[in-house]
């Protein structure tokens, strides 16, 4: 069993949660200053891939990436890149897809964060990314943690902008879910269900992890009080 | 003059409009909640901008519209105490503490400090605590040496006594009165406690929906009100209608009485009558010429130590016309269904 698929489908996880992870936080706690219009503007267009159908998604992506289309020619013309149909084309797909879960786990968390300790560090002296690190991350650490959690576990299991904008191409840009599609489609029932059960085994243990987070917060929150 | 404040700011709701200053004093802002007392204090701090105005600090220009100055918070050197404290939970006290301080080089001074500030407010032994495992003084005096530690120029207290129990709450008073002692300089005091107010601050400033109604020492407050927000912020329960008849008198208009008063300015449109300087009076003494009424009691409620009595001029009338407060030991001797009370003319407040 060639497990190409697994590497390469935990590596995009990875790197676009990594990605996520700065980029949620940030727009969480930019977007959290915003004025109220344009922040209900911005939470709407940056909630939207949660609602949108995947294929939508690659398409628009496709519509940008593409090499025929803005960005992509760009890139194809002054670096000679492709920036579709490659492993790392995927990552496109799931940072816009996963973005949202982080963006709203964290937002939620800052939310629920008393700016009074904000204030507190400031009339002491503390500069705003002394505060931002060791004040606000620590108080708002359980939710943060879930949302990245969470996003590598959506991210793990992307199908459909991820075949339209990476395709599949075994050994090269094959993941579990195509993997296991491909291997539908062409009747080979024994391996999809291999990859099935891996891919269950994996998403399973992700959300318990979620779960453990999840309680251990409201434990340390019942503490606090 | 260390502080001086002009700002304003729509608050949607209504207008801040504050313009006061302050010495080496502890100035306290007594108002209603939503008044924009604590809304002054963040603007002061910095956390919150006016829409125009000038905000000095020891001659230091920490807000200025004009010439378009705002410092930001770490600048300003402004010592402020939150109504929660706002310990960091996920530090111990002594990092806490150490906060106040972080900017610092020198680590053994520093560490010095630390130890000095701890054992004055009698925390040593807190040190490695966490702030939720120790009691609400305990967590007050820790934001306290927190605050002292950043060695700022004036210091502002939010209700610095609405979450402690009313045992602790005066022992705690005693030590911030001590602290703001040896501190020696701006004390700005916002609270909705008159009592509390009146024991610990020397002037006093009451608001009243973004503006500063009445400013002077604490006995000036509480003896001439001048306006009827800053006679119920005092504590005075009986305020009536009433209006000017002379210099000297001032007529109730519900009842249609005129009872004489020290001093009356144009314009009075009430009376204040503090409940405790009420009393009841012999019947043909010196007081019942002017000041005195005769009244029907109509209720009573028992406080620890004495009796609030509601009287009414007409044995039918169900809203009493003043209340009156009596220790206990007179009242239970005295108790009537009928009695004559009276007030002296120096103690009814002539109000706006």
């Amino acid at each position: 069993m060639d497990l190409y698929p697994l590497y390469n489908s935990i590596r995009i996880a990875a790197i676009s949660t990594v990605i996520i992870f700065f980029l949620g936080i940030l727009a969480a706690y930019y977007i959290a200053k915003t004025p109220r219009l344009v922040k209900g503007v911005l939470d709407v267009i940056l909630t939207l891939p949660l609602v949108l159908p995947p294929t939508v998604v690659g398409y628009l992506l496709l519509r940008v990436l593409g090499p025929r289309h803005v960005v992509g020619a760009w890139f194809l013309e002054h670096f000679n890149v492709r920036l579709t149909m490659t492993w790392w084309s995927a990552i496109f797909a799931t940072t816009v897809v996963i973005f949202p879960l982080m963006y709203r786990t964290v937002r939620g968390a800052f939310e629920a964060f008393d700016e009074n300790l904000a204030y507190a560090g400031k009339t002491l002296g503390l500069s705003n990314s002394y505060i931002f690190w060791n004040i606000r991350m620590p108080y708002c650490r359980q939710g943060v943690l879930a949302g990245t959690v969470l996003a590598f576990a959506r991210a793990l299991g992307e199908y459909g902008a991820t075949s339209m904008i990476a395709g599949y191409t075994p050994g090269h840009t094959a993941t579990i879910s195509t993997t296991v599609y491909q291997l539908w489609r062409t009747n080979d029932d024994a391996l999809a269900f291999k990859w099935v059960l891996i891919n269950m085994a994996i998403s399973f243990v992700v959300l318990l992890a979620v779960n453990l987070l999840e309680k251990n917060q409201k434990k340390s929150k019942a503490k606090a009080r | 003059m260390a502080l001086k404040v002009d700002i304003k700011k729509d608050l949607g709701g209504f207008k801040l409009d504050v313009c006061f200053e302050a010495a080496n004093e502890t100035l306290a802002l007594l108002g209603a909640s939503g008044s924009g007392k604590s809304m002054t204090l963040k603007m002061i701090a910095g956390i919150e901008k006016p829409d125009s105005g000038v905000i000095e600090l020891d001659g230091v220009t920490l807000f200025d519209s004009e010439k378009k100055i705002n410092l930001t918070p770490q600048q300003r050197r402004v010592g402020m105490m939150f109504q929660n404290y706002a310990l960091f939970e996920n530090m111990t006290v002594s990092r806490n503490i150490m906060m106040g301080i972080r900017n610092r080089r020198d680590k053994a001074a520093v560490r010095e400090e630390l130890d000095a500030i701890m054992d004055c407010l009698n925390i040593t032994e807190l040190a490695d605590r966490h702030p939720s495992r120790i009691s609400g003084g305990q967590q007050q005096r820790v934001a306290l040496a927190r605050i002292l530690v950043s060695h700022p120029n004036i210091l502002m207290l939010d209700e610095p006594f609405s979450a402690l129990d009313s045992h602790l709450r005066f022992q705690m008073e005693q030590v911030v009165e001590e602290t703001i002692e040896s501190f020696g300089k701006t004390v700005l005091w916002v609270s909705h406690n008159r009592d509390e107010v009146f024991r610990r601050a020397q002037r006093i400033a009451i608001m009243d929906r973004g503006h500063i109604d009445v400013i002077g020492t604490r006995q000036e407050v509480f003896d001439d009100p001048k306006t009827v927000n800053a006679a119920l912020l005092t504590g005075c329960k009986n305020i009536l209608p009433a209006e000017k008849v002379d210099d000297t008198h001032i007529r109730l208009t519900e009842h249609n009485l005129v009872i004489e008063a020290a001093c009356v300015p144009d314009g009075v449109t009430h009376a204040g009558l503090r409940m405790n300087f009420i009393r009841p009076v012999e019947a043909g003494g010196a007081q019942t010429e002017t000041n005195g009424f005769d009244c029907n009691v109509i209720g009573e409620t028992k406080n620890p130590f004495s009796y609030v009595v509601d009287l009414a001029l007409h044995a039918e009338e169900k809203k009493p016309f003043i209340m009156m407060e009596v220790k206990s030991e007179v009242w239970e001797k005295i108790r009537a269904g009928r009695l004559m009370v009276g007030i002296e003319p120096d103690h009814v407040l002539a109000l706006q």
